[in-house]
């Protein structure tokens, strides 16, 4: 793979439920390092498009390239794309039956054939740089919404993937939480990680988003860099969306 | 009945001819059942509830091909399973494994244990079938998107997840199991109401035998449920 190519591209990507098409033909590059944001009102499609990025969704029309491939082909193993393509929920998705180190050694171990001792330094490491060495013997249900979401990341992080999917990370979240998983998605931008966003706070787009889109009834209706699109929206839809969120 | 009668009836029925060993080698031979046809239901009940549960999650996912066929012959096959199975009476289920499939085979203890294990599996794999799809699908999503596969996740994810929360439920499967056995002596084996019919036969005198054997149901069902309550007050402590 050359530099320019992008990590992840979609062309015309399609996304059906039965009748109801939700995702109306995506066509959409990002390249390696980039911070792409996804704005878009509820019901938009937003997390039907990044779960389609990773398969959680079939999609039913269009091509998706990863690292140059077309996941839509028929012999690809999507076992081995998920593992560089990390992705945290909005409900953080924690196994409750496992306690953090676990939950972050899990796949590592069964994946990466890294020993328990690997896995499990490696997981530690990864939670003192999110400030939670000291909770790697507790179990999720002992975490305050803020921590199990940094978990969630880190746990994402521990399969060294190359891409990081986001759904929402912070709107489960009570307000006070909201700054401690945003710092750990901004350090995780700085160091140089592919990251794709979905996500409705406007000041984390601001300052990290190299491209921000914005989708409404399944397609992109503006796209931009967070200047274009929030400065200078071009579309009634999204004006009226901004005029909304940002207060 | 005043107290001399009782205590020669007692003496009739358990301590003449050593009687009391009809009651606690029937009771051995009734734990022995019910214990080797829990562990056969429930390792019967995992695989179909799986099968089911995977059926109905991935079917209309699935690309058509040899892994769509198989996996819905082995969905009708556990259909057809769990509808005959509980569809007819145990007893009559015993008696055709005894008389007719292991016609050849005078091993009544292991038919019976096959026999309650088959009838057992049918209503476990529905209580697990239960414990499966009560996981949120968010914990599956989590494990995939990890990269692990549907079996891992199914393995080190939904169905330790899933067991734990039916263990109250499976336990009181082994209870209801218990009390079915009671119906071995249809196939020659001496359990424990076996034994106590017995004990009547020979002594003509129902009352006390037969009183003796509810009791020692009751009293070993009394105890199991004891252990449920400590274990569901356990798992609710552990709730994460
Ligand atoms: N599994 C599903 N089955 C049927 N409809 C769905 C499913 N998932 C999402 N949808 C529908 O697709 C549309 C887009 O949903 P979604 O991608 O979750 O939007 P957003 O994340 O932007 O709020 C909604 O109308 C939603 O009801
Ligand atoms: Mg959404």
């Amino acid at each position: 793979m050359t530099t320019n190519t992008p990590i992840i591209k979609t062309v015309n990507l399609k996304k059906s439920f039965g009748n109801i098409e939700v995702l109306k033909g995506i066509n959409l590059e990002i390249n390696k390092g980039e911070v792409l944001v996804i704005v878009g009102p509820s019901g938009s499609g937003k997390s039907t498009f990044l779960r389609c990025l990773n398969f959680l969704e079939r999609p039913t029309g269009g091509e998706i390239y990863f690292e140059g491939v077309n996941l839509l082909d028929k012999n690809v193993d999507i076992n081995k794309h998920r593992q560089k393509m990390g992705m945290v929920f909005q409900h953080f998705n924690l196994f409750p039956h496992m306690t953090i180190i676990k939950n972050m050694s899990l796949a590592p171990m069964k994946l990466l054939k890294l020993s328990k001792n690997q896995a499990a330094e490696k997981a530690r490491g990864l939670l003192e740089r999110v400030g939670l060495g000291d909770r790697a013997l507790s179990y999720p249900s002992q975490l305050s919404g803020g921590q199990k979401q940094r978990v969630a990341i880190v746990r994402a992080l521990c399969m060294d993937p190359d891409v990081m999917l986001f759904d929402e990370p912070t709107s489960a979240l009570d307000p006070e939480m909201v700054g401690e998983v945003l710092d750990v998605m901004k350090n995780l931008a700085k160091n140089g990680m592919t990251m794709v966003v979905v996500t409705h706070e406007m000041g984390f787009a601001k300052e990290v988003a190299d491209k921000v889109i914005f989708m409404d009834e399944g397609i992109i209706m503006e796209e931009g860099t967070p200047e274009e699109v929030f400065g200078n929206p071009k579309n009634d839809r999204t004006k009226e969306f901004f005029s909304k969120v940002l207060i | 009945m005043n107290f001399s009668k009782i205590k020669s009836d007692f003496e009739l029925n358990f301590k003449a001819d050593n009687r009391w060993k009809y009651l606690t080698s029937g009771l051995s031979n009734t734990l022995k059942i019910t214990f080797f046809a829990v562990l056969l239901g429930v390792a019967l009940g995992v695989l179909v509830a799986i099968v089911r549960s995977s059926y109905d999650k991935n079917s209309s996912e699935m690309k058509n091909g040899l892994g769509k066929f198989f996996l819905s012959i082995a969905n009708a096959v556990c259909k057809i399973y769990l509808t005959v199975i509980r569809g007819t009476p145990v007893v009559v289920q015993l008696m055709i494994m005894y008389y007719i499939i292991f016609a050849s085979s005078r091993n009544s203890m292991l038919v019976a244990v096959l026999s309650f294990g088959i009838n057992s599996g049918a209503y476990v794999a529905e209580i697990i079938r239960s414990g499966i799809m009560s996981i949120d699908n968010g914990q599956f999503e989590a494990g995939r998107s990890l990269g692990l596969n549907y079996v891992q996740t199914m393995r080190y994810i939904i169905i330790p997840q899933a067991l734990k929360n039916v263990l109250p439920a499976l336990a009181n499967e082994f209870i209801v199991l218990l009390k079915e056995t009671s119906v071995a002596g249809y196939v020659t084996i001496r359990d424990l109401t076996m034994g106590g019919n017995i004990i009547r036969a020979a002594t003509y005198s129902p009352f006390m035998p037969l009183i003796a054997v509810a009791l020692i149901y009751l009293v070993i069902v009394m105890f199991f449920s004891w252990l449920i309550g400590i274990l569901e007050r356990r798992l609710r402590q552990s709730d994460h």
